[in-house]
């Protein structure tokens, strides 16, 4: 069997030797890769939906209808507070991924249970500043500006619940069960997720009340 | 009569005639324009599509398994000089495409004027669920569902829409384009000749949207003249108030006149200073049906 | 207690539904009584239903299109004798809050319940095959994914019955879907069939991707990669991109409807266009979506029925990720007439004309696969030619509608409908016919009947030229689309002429679904033995028909470009297969319940909230998160094959092969 044969393109890549082929060598990748990769990319595709949110923020941030302005409605003190919380639980989350690496149950759960209180507080924060905004009749209905903002970061909002809800259960499965490899794996997506939502909302930050309180 | 000549089009239009809607048909500059760039682009790519389209059949044919004088040749998948072909053949043809797109795009832009010894006659449109409002600004009256212009006189038609969206389109006439709620659209046309040129909406509304169109009729400048007396003449005022019982939904509205216009009401219209229509009237909370047709 | 629901939402003075309903009702519980009755329960539940094997959810995905292709013709069907039978003082029989529902539920269907599940239920079921893998990265999330995609079908074909569909058009474009131009269900039908069936989509999309650049048999570089798998990545690679923007989208009308929001309405500042502009970023990718898997498969039955390698194939792969970059470049044409500005529409003119080189580089280079090969005419090579043929015309009109000037004429009309069902029957359409018999044989061990397939093949393209060569001409002639009754008499003629061209095609499904109930009944004459019924080039030939649960005994080393073909010459040229391999137990994953699970939660979730009843939504909620935590809970994932079993199911292969190779024996490798 000649090079020749094997490769019918001939496109200067020794034609049929294996050294060369690049990726693909070793055959399918581990799971904890694939989990890892696959998480990544749904990722990605999370961060497109806040995009889609965030460009209709972005759209709409002028169309407040003779309603309040971003000026007139937020405060810095509990963005910060919020900021603050949200930024120290993904450390904690952070420290809950090294323990679970090393084995070592109590750490874990202490780190996964400050990340989870922190991010209830971020969470708490965020639905007493919507519950004021539409006590003073700021609600999404009063204007377009007003729909995108809660729009965009009601849907963070969302996520941060839906990760707390991932959070509990993972917790409970691991006083259960213990250091399984596919808790091991969801441990490690949630750090990741927990970090994208991080990173979304130093964006939501930067464009929703930094902007807006200029 | 009608039957008969329903019965003989098929023909006629197989022999490069045309009926009285075809955009191949041009009543004025801008579709005469756009018919232009249409059958350019078209030969452009004709000239490169008939031989592939050969070439496919021919290919097909020749290489059958059947066939022995073919050559079989399983080791021809490469050639750097096909491929430098195969790239080419498309690009150069779009990058012709290109400049054909770019000058046609600016010149028969819908907002840019058409030049005329003439000054344009201003036309304001309004789509309404689902029936056409024509206002003339200058003149002080308002038809719905029947306009009229003159001929040879460039037209500028602002529009806008009382609900959703539309698109006002008179095929013979060229351009369409959009009308939308709290924005105004800028659209240049021009009939060359008197005639009746069949109009439409030509983006989904509604139930009613089908028979949402209207026949516009170009008239000899003095007939347009004599037109605009009549009509303020007959009297009758279109204000807020009667702008909100016409923006209520209806169809097969007859046509109707206003001898006189509150000035400035498009712009109210635009600025939302007169409401968005209400849409449909039944199938809301606790009513007994869910949704039913909002036609009549 | 039941939210907006009441017995009046049941159109029962409305004949055609309620028939059509009752039709469809009496044929599914005939089905199921038969199940019943056979006791097949058991076997559906244990190998369909819950099964996370990548070829059966594959097959579950083509079945469920093609059935939701059928529904959507049938629409197809009513919309083309409606327009000729309500023309000057005629109404026809569909008043147009009817009428309206039957448009936007076709284009619905024909794309979200049926291209969207043949495509991807034919990249399910061939690219871990293709990659010489044993399923796609995660199975069970595989499951979710189609039975997600069911459940949104299933949500539309309620509508039929409860309430209404939507009478927006197939994207339901602001401010006519708010609340106040469609204060009905219909809408919320369409928003919340979509939402779950895209999630499905999305996770799919995730998979797949994941599956081809993660997981392929050793030796299968990227540049080794059969053209489907590489479009097959250009498409998910595009779902992963395109669709969380759907999602976002109909989220934003979702908040709109049912909290007053205002994003899009006209009122408080809401911004249409947002709508338009959006919709579309999705929706042109969404084509391209569709279209290059069909691509890929137009490259593998082209290339196999050539007997050639496929022609310039690193310029193919060069194409395709082309277009999946300039795909998110043109949105903008599908609304040159909101009066932009030349320079916008110019811009977005010439980039969508760009695209066409992509294509046009692909139409080049499988002509060229032809050319010097040796070509056999089974049906899915038909398809094939017919595709080269009728879609170069598709791509010319869309450049045409690319132009401007021309645009301005054209939109709207009957000549973009024209164009893209053009484009989407020869394209995707015929390619799924193409794929469907040329992977038929691999999934269920026969071939189709090629008499059948044949008719099937000239009366569905006969048809099709008909009908949109009509519907072409109309465009020209100034018809605009979606006109439940026609003023302007003089277009009789070519609705007429239409209504026969779909009369032809339904002809040509007639014979499709002939074609199948003879194979079924002449399998055993029509019995792909060997696994390779074509002399096929990729590794997907190299396994038996249908494959075993494990796709490959031992996961095959890939040399060169074309590994099965090489695997193949090599056993003939020395005229054996080789040494039997050392067999190991293969661990499989488990089936679950999961999926299937989830869709009924989901479904419970998409009605309720349709229908407002509050405490049901909450409940769809509550169960799919327990479905999450039980899938979540399971302590074993895998079950182990033992390799006593892989080497039985293996030896039976080879016997196969070897009897193959004894009787090609005497003829020229």
């Amino acid at each position: 069997m000649t090079a020749k044969a094997q490769d019918p393109y001939r496109i200067g890549r020794g034609g049929g030797e294996d050294t060369n082929t690049g990726r693909g060598e070793g055959g399918p990748a581990s799971k904890r890769t694939t989990v890892g990769y696959g998480f990544w990319i749904y990722l990605l595709s999370d961060i497109i939906l806040f995009s889609g949110f965030f460009a209709a923020y972005a759209v709409l941030a002028k169309q407040t209808a003779g309603g309040p302005s971003p000026r007139e409605l937020f405060g810095q003190e509990r963005v910060a507070l919020e900021t603050a919380a949200l930024l120290l639980s993904s450390f904690t989350c952070g420290l809950a991924g090294v323990a679970a690496e090393r084995r070592k149950l109590l750490p874990a759960q202490l780190w996964l249970l400050a990340t989870g209180v922190l991010g209830a507080a971020f969470l708490g924060l965020e639905l007493a500043e919507f519950a004021e905004m539409i006590g003073e009749g700021a609600g999404p209905q009063r204007s377009a500006f007003l729909s995108a903002f809660f729009g965009l970061v009601g849907l963070h909002g969302l996520h941060i619940g839906v990760g707390l809800l991932w959070l509990g259960t993972m917790m409970a499965q691991l006083w259960v069960k213990g250091f399984q490899p596919q808790v091991l794996r969801r441990l490690m997506c949630f750090n990741l997720f927990w970090h994208a939502l991080d990173i979304v909302w130093v964006g939501i930050f930067t464009m929703v009340y930094l902007m807006g309180s200029i | 009569m009608a039957s008969r000549a329903a019965r003989l089009l098929p023909l006629l239009l197989l022999l490069g005639g045309c009926s009285g809607a075809s955009i191949l048909r041009p009543g004025g500059p801008i579709s005469a324009n756009n018919r232009t760039i249409l059958l350019n682009s078209l030969v452009i790519m004709l000239a490169i599509i008939i031989p592939t389209m050969i070439a496919t059949l021919a290919f097909a044919w020749w290489f059958r398994a059947g066939n022995d004088k073919a050559r079989h040749r399983p080791e021809f998948v490469y050639s750097g000089r096909i491929e430098l072909i195969v790239w080419s053949i498309p690009l150069l043809t779009i990058l012709f495409l290109s400049g054909l797109i770019w000058i046609g795009s600016h010149d028969l832009d819908p907002a840019r004027p058409i030049a005329s010894k003439a000054p344009p006659l201003e036309v304001q449109v309004v789509s309404l669920d689902w029936k056409w409002l024509f206002v003339y600004p200058a003149q002080g009256i308002a038809t719905l569902n029947q306009p009229v212009i003159p001929a040879g006189v460039p037209i500028r038609f602002r529009l806008t829409s009382a609900s959703v969206m539309n698109s006002f389109f008179v095929p013979r006439l060229g351009s369409q384009i959009y009308t939308m709620n709290g924005m105004a659209t800028t659209l240049h046309l021009q009939a060359d000749r008197p005639g009746s040129y069949y109009g439409q909406s030509a983006h989904y509304s509604g139930d009613g949207f089908s028979d949402m169109n209207f026949r516009l009729q170009a008239v000899p400048a003095a007939d347009f003249t004599r037109w605009v007396a009549g009509v303020k003449a007959a009297g009758g005022l279109l204000d807020g108030p009667a702008y909100a019982q016409l923006a209520r939904q209806s169809q097969h509205e007859p046509a109707k006149h206003w001898g006189a216009v509150q000035p400035g009401l498009f712009d109210r219209v635009v600025a939302q200073h007169l409401p968005p229509a209400p849409g449909p009237e039944q199938g809301r909370d606790g009513q007994p049906q869910i949704s039913p047709g909002t036609a009549e | 207690m039941f939210g907006k629901l009441t017995w009046s939402a049941i159109p029962f003075s409305q004949p055609i539904p309620l028939i059509a309903a009752g039709g469809v009702a009496l044929a599914l519980f005939a089905v199921l009584g038969w199940i019943t009755a056979k006791g097949h329960w058991p076997y559906l539940w244990k190998e369909w239903i819950t099964s996370v094997d990548h070829k059966r959810i594959g097959v579950m995905y083509v079945l469920l299109g093609l059935v939701m292709l059928l529904r959507g013709f049938v629409d197809a069907i009513m919309m083309r004798t409606q327009q000729a039978t309500a023309i000057g003082h005629a109404q026809g029989y569909l008043p147009p809050e009817h009428y309206d529902q039957i448009f936007s539920a076709h284009g619905t269907i024909m794309i979200f319940f049926g291209a969207m599940p043949v495509i991807i239920g034919l990249m399910n079921f061939v690219v871990p095959l293709q990659l010489g893998v044993r399923d796609v990265a995660f199975p069970t999330l595989n499951s979710t994914s189609f039975w997600l995609t069911a459940s949104g079908a299933l949500l539309v074909n309620m509508s039929l019955v409860i309430g209404e569909f939507a009478r927006t058009g197939w994207l339901p474009y602001a401010p006519l879907s708010e609340t106040t131009y469609s204060p009905g269900v219909g809408v919320d039908y369409y928003v919340w069939a979509i939402q779950i069936s895209g999630v499905g989509t999305l996770m799919s999309g995730i998979n797949l991707v994941t599956t081809i650049l993660k997981l392929r048999a050793p030796g299968m570089s990227y540049l080794r990669m059969p053209m489907f798998c590489w479009t097959a990545l250009g498409a998910n690679m595009l779902i992963v991109a395109a669709f969380p923007i759907l999602t976002a989208t109909l989220g934003m009308l979702a908040l709109d409807r049912y909290l007053g929001f205002h994003f899009f309405t006209n009122e408080a500042g809401g911004n249409m266009m947002m709508f338009v502009n959006l919709i579309w970023a999705w929706g042109h990718p969404e084509v391209y979506i569709l279209i290059l898997p069909a691509f890929g498969i137009f490259s593998e039955v082209i290339s196999t029925f050539s007997s050639k390698p496929l022609f310039g194939y690193r310029s193919m792969v060069a194409a395709t990720l082309f277009i999946v970059v300039v795909s998110f470049t043109v949105w903008l044409h599908h609304f040159f007439t909101m009066g932009a500005g030349g320079d916008v529409n110019a811009a977005f003119g010439i980039a969508t004309s760009i695209i066409a080189v992509g294509t046009g580089v692909k139409i080049y280079n499988w002509l060229f696969t032809m050319y010097g090969g040796r070509l056999r005419f089974p049906t899915p090579m038909l398809w094939s030619i017919a595709f080269l043929m009728t879609f170069i015309i598709g791509g010319m009109t869309g450049v045409l509608l690319a132009v401007p000037p021309a645009d301005f004429m054209l939109h709207n009309s009957m000549f973009l409908v024209a164009h893209f069902h053009n484009v989407i029957n020869s394209g995707v359409i015929f390619g799924a016919f193409a794929g469907i018999t040329f992977w038929f044989p691999k999934a269920f061990g026969f071939r189709l009947d090629e008499t059948w397939g044949k008719m099937a093949f000239w009366l569905t393209l006969a048809g099709f030229l008909i009908v949109f060569g009509a519907l072409y001409v109309l465009g020209l002639e100034g018809m605009t689309r979606r006109l439940q009754h026609i003023d302007f008499t003089e277009w009789a003629p070519w609705l007429y002429v239409s209504v026969g061209g779909i009369g032809v095609m339904m002809l040509g499904v007639a014979s499709q679904i002939v074609q199948i109930v003879v194979s079924i009944r002449n399998r055993e004459a029509l019995r792909d033995e060997t696994g390779d019924p074509w002399d096929g080039r990729s590794l997907e030939w190299a396994t038996s028909s249908p494959p075993p649960v494990f796709n490959f005994a031992v996961l095959p080393r890939v040399h060169g470009e074309e590994p099965y073909w090489t695997i193949k010459r090599t056993a003939l040229e020395s005229q054996g297969l080789g040494d039997e391999p050392d067999y190991e137990p293969i661990e499989m994953p488990r089936n679950s319940a999961t999926g299937v699970a989830t869709a009924f939660f989901a479904t419970l979730i998409g009605f309720a909230m349709i229908w407002s009843i509050w405490w049901l939504a909450a409940l769809g909620f509550v169960g799919a998160y327990a479905t999450f935590v039980v899938f979540a809970w399971r302590d074993e994932e895998e079950k182990a094959i033992p390799a006593e079993e892989v080497a039985r199911i293996d030896r039976v292969r080879r016997a196969a092969r070897q009897a193959w190779l004894d009787a090609n024996r005497e003829q020229p490798a």
